[in-house]
């Protein structure tokens, strides 16, 4: 008898599926339960923000930029603002670039605390998730109070920041430090020393040093392979240059290493918070910022909550911006994915996806590659539709 | 379905199914193009400081088994499909919640290229939440208010 040629087993994952609240589909080619293959498609959170924003003044500009991700919403909007005040020549005063950093802190433990949660529940560990999103309510209530509002907290302005930090908000903030200072304890001896859990991490996902610079991994998915990458470090940014930031990195490049590593930096970041509170410098939270911008081009790079976000803006001199290209880390991080998700098991797929923790809404930037040999192409919308049914069927 | 009952054998039957819906409705989420901001709010309801789980309310992975689809942000061109996919997967009776400012207008999107609008455009809407994000106790409200027009 003849035997037959073995056929590829394709799991189709998405884009809508329960382990990601997210849209983005995921093709798994399967041995058994073994994954050989993996491809990922991405693009159902395309809304066209870099061309939005071109279409905007430099202020409505922000508004809009701040919702390219609802978790890490502030960076974004302070890597356009100093983006843009470089390009202005304003000097921002250093108390508005102390809040900054103040609010960016707080940012990076929600969104930390976030992922912790979300991350264990793919792990099917839900009480620690109950228990991360349950403290995670203080970080929201503290940035709340500080700011107005639970998520896109519009704490800047061109030139500044909207808010400031009276006694009572500081007393309260510092309050919250030490309450999630003890959970943060927790969490690492339990992502340390559960054993079930452990198996569900240790030695999963291993992502080499060599492999992480290859791929160009960023923010904690690089740092717990060992890559020194932070541009808080690197590069100090805002308020970083008077309160420096110690990296924290580890060897071992498996998924125990990248929940160690982020629970490490909640304690950083307490840190930082406490130095902030304790060192403010007094004066204006606001220097006046000109309508039109000078022509002229820059790149402002911050670090995310999940590694370095890059912001290329351009200004031909008008009220408008001329060109924003935004470089999101989940983008840098997803080739990880797909190279360490081959030889898993098939159920430790959302694992490893959750792991670098993706942001969908950040990634999903669109990029038209002209090659010199080529004449140009200009597509509507209908055939490239068509191209995309026809590509994604092979 | 053929309705062959005499009318106050199908009058209680339409109560007892009404009580089931209302007191456990399997709700589904899906992002058709959102910033995440209100889908973190949504995960917010469903722990223990707001918990949505103590009106029967259970977040449910698969359009088949989902009575309320709660949607959250602008609908881009990529998701439209399949936003009407999932709607069409749902079994009858179904009601859709629209979460934020984005599904209900655009919002901030409001005019970038791949936006085809909002989420009534596509699918019909029951309840509209506005906010960006609606705070998770003003989700928990809508849905509140999807299950009181129910009764009547």
């Amino acid at each position: 008898m003849e035997k037959s040629e073995p056929k590829k087993f394709v799991v189709p994952i998405g884009p809508q599926h329960p382990a990601l609240k997210e849209p983005g589909h995921f093709e798994f080619e399967v041995d058994g339960e073994i994954v050989t293959g993996a491809t990922a498609r991405f693009g159902y959170v395309h809304r066209g923000i870099e061309k939005g924003a071109e279409t905007r003044s430099w202020i409505q500009a922000m508004y809009l930029l701040e919702r390219v991700c609802g978790i890490c919403s502030h960076v974004h909007a302070t890597a356009f603002a100093l983006g843009a005040e470089k390009l202005a020549k304003v000097t921002v005063p250093p108390r508005a670039q102390a809040i900054r950093v103040l609010v960016g802190e707080l940012e990076r433990l929600h969104s930390h605390m976030l992922w912790l949660g979300v991350a264990v529940h793919e792990a099917g560990f839900d009480t620690l998730f109950m228990y991360s999103w349950r403290d995670r309510e203080i970080v929201m209530d503290l940035l709340e109070g500080l700011t107005g509002n639970r998520v896109n907290y519009s704490a800047n302005v061109l030139g500044g920041v909207k808010i400031d930090v009276d006694d009572k908000q500081r007393d309260d903030i510092l309050k919250g430090l030490e309450v999630l200072e003890q959970r943060a304890q927790y969490y690492l001896k339990v992502v340390t020393t559960d054993e079930t859990f452990l198996g569900r991490t240790r030695g999963i996902g291993t992502m080499t040093y060599e492999q992480a610079e290859l791929l160009g991994a960023v923010g904690p998915t690089g740092r717990a392979s060992g890559v020194k990458r932070d541009v808080r470090v690197e590069a100090p940014y805002a308020a970083y240059p008077d309160f420096p930031v110690n990296l924290i990195t580890d060897t071992r490049g498996d998924l125990e290493a990248r929940f160690v590593v982020r629970i490490k930096e909640l304690f950083e970041a307490i840190r930082i918070i406490r130095e902030i509170l304790d060192k403010m410098p007094t004066g204006e939270i606001q220097t006046k910022m000109p309508r039109r911008v000078p022509e002229g081009e820059t790149i402002s790079r911050v670090e995310a909550p999940r590694g370095e976000l890059l912001y290329y803006i351009r200004s031909a001199g008008g009220d408008k911006p001329d060109r924003v290209k935004v470089r999101t880390p989940s983008l840098c991080n997803w080739g990880s994915v797909l190279t360490t998700a081959v030889g898993h098991k098939l159920a430790d797929m959302p694992m490893i996806l959750s792991g670098i923790d993706p942001c969908f809404s950040c990634n999903d930037r669109a990029a038209i590659i002209r090659r010199p040999d080529q004449p140009a192409q200009a597509w509507d919308w209908e055939s490239l539709r068509l191209h995309g049914i026809e590509y994604y069927k092979r | 379905m053929e309705n062959s009952l005499p009318a106050p054998w199908q009058k209680a039957l339409d109560q007892i199914k009404t009580w089931a819906r209302i007191n456990s409705p399997w709700a589904i989420h899906y992002n058709s193009g959102s910033c995440n901001g209100c889908d973190i709010e949504i995960l917010a309801t469903i722990t223990p400081r707001y918990d949505l789980e103590r009106f029967g309310i259970k977040l449910q992975g698969s359009p088949r088994h989902a009575d309320v689809l709660i949607c959250t942000g602008p609908v881009t061109r990529q998701s439209r499909d399949r936003l009407r996919r999932i709607y069409d997967q749902m079994p009858d009776p179904k009601f859709v919640v629209a979460v934020g400012s984005c599904g209900i207008s655009g919002g901030a999107f409001h005019g970038c290229y791949n936006i085809v609008g909002s989420i009534s455009e596509v699918i019909p809407v029951d309840v509209y939440v506005p906010g960006c994000p609606p705070r998770p106790e003003a989700i928990i409200f809508g849905v509140a208010q999807l299950l009181e027009s129910l009764k009547k």
